[in-house]
């Protein structure tokens, strides 16, 4: 609906949204603030807190996962040297601190899992959006603050068990984070960690499914329900449409990854044959299965999947677009023309799936199926690109750590999106699949372009989320040994696909592969530099919260409705007003009655609109 | 810090390319009949994808450079054509170039997979197992016998199954863990594995097909240079993967009916 913009009827809407607080209040989202410690900070119903509860989840993975692949890259430039310490954690995989050829897959297992379930799902989608998505939409709280709560309290249950595979004697599973049955599916006598260390996998990945779904569905129902007077669809800033769009995808993509778990649970402690054929013989036992396919759970995975991919970079997109045109001073050149981009890209994920399986045996007529719509998909991330591109032209950009790892995941987002190119083509990804040019591929776009995002929407948000300043300094020197180290850790990836040298080695025995060691070890030691620089972070995180400068409330001048109230927001964010929204969320470049931008909740008339 | 970041990105475009352009890392050398189909695929995508890379990087290090920490108050203004330049320039850039890789890009692939191989071709059985692939020749019969996986037994080296006592095509059957194939001459090979997943990587041949556990798949390629290649195993299958290996060898026609002679005594 339009709200007209006078200042005149502004005493209509507030009296409205005094009649619609008092409707509001019998509502399930409407809550009493909360009380004691466990209440505020541990089950809290506050969005802030979960959103916080996620993010700090997500820190405390991304750091076991940046070690654990330290300790791969060192294991392959180094496969004899002793790692301190290691062996009182894995006494069978790492005996005296020299890692054993499976708990490197088990090392390659968990980092994967880790950073694609509970780093790069929880922190750009789940973290931030439920931080600021019922703030930026005008809402108290999510739509359903139970669910929210039980979705995080789920999700950290999925991250202890996933875990405890660690501590357990049979050790932590080695089939990779895409699981691939059979290998996963017949149990122990497959290898070491395939007997409980798989289980324990597969419940928590069913688990963390459980905590997306209702995620998904709280965003969702929040979107639509929850938006404040005047907030029309098309009036949300870009990142709240990309939490949208996101919870979306992930709603159907988690209700797909749920029971393909619990099927191949039941393969391995029921006895069922959902994805194990007859006649395996595997260490000598012929096994008693019958009936079941394996490349059934490569579809139901990928069909997962690459949505998956979108879920860790479309929010990524948002957030981004969001820093960005704040620290442009100017509208992007379309915001709609990105949403519209970005809600093409959810669409096409869907039909993808199979790219990820062109050598795997299904009927070769389908690679060429899903090569078209994943060249396709090209298009819209292109459209964005340039939209960015686009924009900066004529900017007045405010340069700060928010803006340049903006900036770099811009970088990233080309530099991964470009290799797709080849792999998208059956023919060629019939000689670079398994290589390392697409381990390169994934952690640029996916990987490193949305910890990239995570670090700008950090740096850009954290004055509202707690109230204090992050220092500049340390965040400078993180971005520049970051951007330059990742270019120095990925780009090279590229290059040992191209020769063929092959993915989930532990060591690299092959005859041609010793010639390619002096740039593995170029490899290691930028991972082990850029690596460290991460702790610059860490401590620039820990010290502004306590001693960082003070923020205002709005420091960055910024327009969407997180910046109209106080920092850190009070329990019930809009202190029990309903604000109304008048404006687009990007009134930027124009001369307003407190500089070049007119908030959302401004009822002033824009000049030149 | 604007100008920094413009001319470090720029640097780093450069430096990324630098040893595409110089080849410094490149695929082996092509022994197949279809690989330079692949080959030249490779090579176009590579031109656009790292001209679009390059381009980019150079626009986005420009932009930076030139718009950052300018004068307070500085005005902005709007790059003409706005979004709808950028979309269009979109659909025609990069659509064009995506028509052209998806019609040109199925010929190494419809050579690969839509071809049947010749009724000539020589059959060869693979078995992939953790942690080692054997292969399988029909011997003078030309027949297979037929498999039983649960006489498999390694200690034995029957890695097949096979029961010769009663399978009177299994008694010829040859049995080896390198592929020996003569020169060209076209291959048919016949895939199973006998556990998990494997997969069949040969770089010189610019063949890569995944074993399926209990599906029966086939490859055909035509090698055309003798030598000795590594066959690689590259889907992910338990602790030895990394160490999941066989050779190719590929002989003459006489080299290779004299090691067919050899092998047949051996058994």
């Amino acid at each position: 609906m339009e709200v007209p913009e006078i200042e005149s009827v502004r005493w209509f809407f507030t009296e409205r949204g005094e009649h619609l607080d008092a409707a509001l209040k019998t509502q399930a989202h409407v809550h009493a603030p909360a009380e004691g410690f466990l209440g505020k900070y541990v089950f809290s119903l506050d969005h802030k807190v979960i959103g916080k509860q996620y993010y700090a989840l997500a820190l405390v993975s991304v750091f076991v996962g940046m070690v654990l692949s330290w300790l791969m890259r060192f294991h392959l430039v180094w496969p004899n040297a002793k790692i301190p310490g290691l062996e009182i954690i894995a006494k069978t995989g790492a005996p005296g601190g020299i890692i054993t050829p499976e708990y490197y897959l088990s090392l390659l297992t968990m980092h994967g899992t880790l950073m694609v379930f509970f780093v790069l799902t929880n922190a750009p989608f789940a973290g931030f959006g439920n931080y600021f998505l019922p703030i930026q939409i005008g809402a108290e709280d999510m739509a359903f603050p139970r669910f929210n709560m039980m979705s995080f309290w789920t999700t950290f249950v999925a991250f202890l068990v996933l875990i405890t595979a660690f501590f357990i004697p049979d050790g932590p599973p080695i089939s990779g984070w895409t699981a691939y049955a059979p290998l996963s599916a017949v149990g122990k006598d497959a290898g070491p960690g395939l007997g409980w260390g798989q289980n324990l996998w597969v419940i928590s990945i069913a688990l963390f499914c459980v905590g997306q779904l209702l995620g998904s569905l709280n965003f969702i129902a929040t979107t639509l329900d929850l938006r404040a007077k005047g907030m029309t669809l098309m009036r949300m800033p870009i990142s709240t449409w990309a939490w949208f769009i996101t919870s979306a995808i992930g709603l159907l993509a988690f209700a797909v990854l749920l029971p393909a778990c619990l099927l191949l649970l039941l393969d391995r402690m029921a006895g069922t044959s959902f994805f194990i054929p007859s006649g395996l013989v595997v260490s000598d036992r012929l096994q008693n299965h019958a009936g079941g396919s394996p490349l059934l759970w490569q579809h139901l995975f990928w069909f997962f999947g690459h949505p998956e991919v979108y879920i860790a970079i479309l929010p990524a997109v948002g957030i981004v677009s969001h820093v960005l045109t704040n620290s442009l001073r100017k509208p992007l050149l379309s915001a709609k023309v990105i949403i519209y981009s970005m809600m093409s890209i959810g669409f096409l994920s869907w039909m993808v799936w199979g790219h990820h399986m062109f050598v795997s045996g299904m009927n070769p007529f389908s690679s060429l199926l899903f090569s078209f719509p994943t060249l396709t998909i090209t298009i819209p991330a292109t459209i964005i690109t340039l939209i960015w591109l686009g924009s900066l032209y004529g900017a007045n950009l405010q340069l700060n750590s928010a803006s340049f790892f903006a900036l770099g995941f811009i970088s990233m987002f080309v530099s991964g999106g470009v290799s797709g190119f080849f792999l998208a083509q059956p023919s060629i990804d019939m000689y670079l699949h398994a290589t390392y040019f697409v381990v390169g591929h994934f952690h640029m776009v996916m990987g490193v372009a949305a910890i990239f995002a995570i670090f700008s929407g950090t740096y850009f948000w954290f004055p509202k989320m707690t109230g204090r300043m992050m220092n500049e300094t340390l965040g400078m020197l993180h971005f520049w040994i970051t951007f330059v180290g990742t270019y120095c850790i990925f780009m090279p990836f590229h290059y040992l696909g191209l020769v063929g040298n092959v993915r989930r080695y532990s060591s690299f025995v092959d005859d041609f592969m010793p010639a390619l060691m002096p740039l593995h070890k170029f490899i290691t030691i930028a991972a082990l530099t850029t690596g460290a620089a991460q702790f610059i972070f860490l401590f620039n995180l820990v010290y502004s919260r306590f001693r960082g400068k003070p923020a205002s409330d709005n420091p960055w001048k910024g327009t969407s409705l997180e910046w109209s109230i106080p920092s850190p927001p009070p329990w019930n964010n809009f202190g029990g007003d309903r604000p109304v929204v008048y404006h687009d969320p990007y009134q930027y470049g124009l001369k307003g009655s407190t500089g070049d931008f007119i908030m959302q909740t401004s009822p002033e008339k824009i000049l030149n609109e | 810090m604007g100008k920094l970041f413009g001319v470090i990105l720029a640097i780093i475009a450069l430096a990324s390319a630098y040893p595409i352009v110089t080849h410094m890392y490149v695929q082996p050398v092509d022994i197949s009949t279809h690989g330079h189909a692949i080959d030249e695929q490779l090579a176009d995508t590579m031109a656009e994808a790292g001209l679009s890379f390059v381009l980019a990087q150079l626009l986005l290090a420009f932009c930076v450079w030139k718009f950052s920490n300018r004068k307070e108050g500085a005005k902005v203004f709007h790059l003409p054509g706005g979004a709808k330049l950028m979309v269009v320039a979109a659909f025609i850039l990069v659509g064009t170039e995506v028509l052209a890789l998806d019609v040109l890009g199925q010929k190494a692939w419809a050579e690969v997979y839509f071809t049947a191989p010749k009724p000539d071709a020589l059959q060869i059985q693979a078995q992939a197992g953790q942690f080692a692939f054997y292969f399988r020749y029909p011997g003078p019969d030309g027949k297979f016998g037929p498999l039983h996986p649960d006489k498999i037994d390694e200690g034995n080296q029957n890695y097949f199954g096979l029961d010769p006592a009663n399978d009177v095509e299994a008694r010829d059957d040859i049995v080896t863990a390198e592929l020996a194939i003569p020169v060209n001459r076209e291959v048919h090979l016949l895939m199973h594995s006998k556990d998990v997943g494997h997969s069949f990587y040969v770089r010189e041949l610019r063949i890569q097909q995944d074993f399926v556990p209990g599906l029966d798949l086939s490859l055909h390629f035509t090698a055309t240079q003798t030598g000795h290649f590594e066959i690689l195993c590259t889907q992910l299958c338990g602790l030895g993967h990394y160490n999941m290996k066989a050779y190719l060898n590929v002989l003459s026609q006489e080299d290779f009916d004299k090691w067919m002679k050899q092998k047949a005594s051996e058994q």
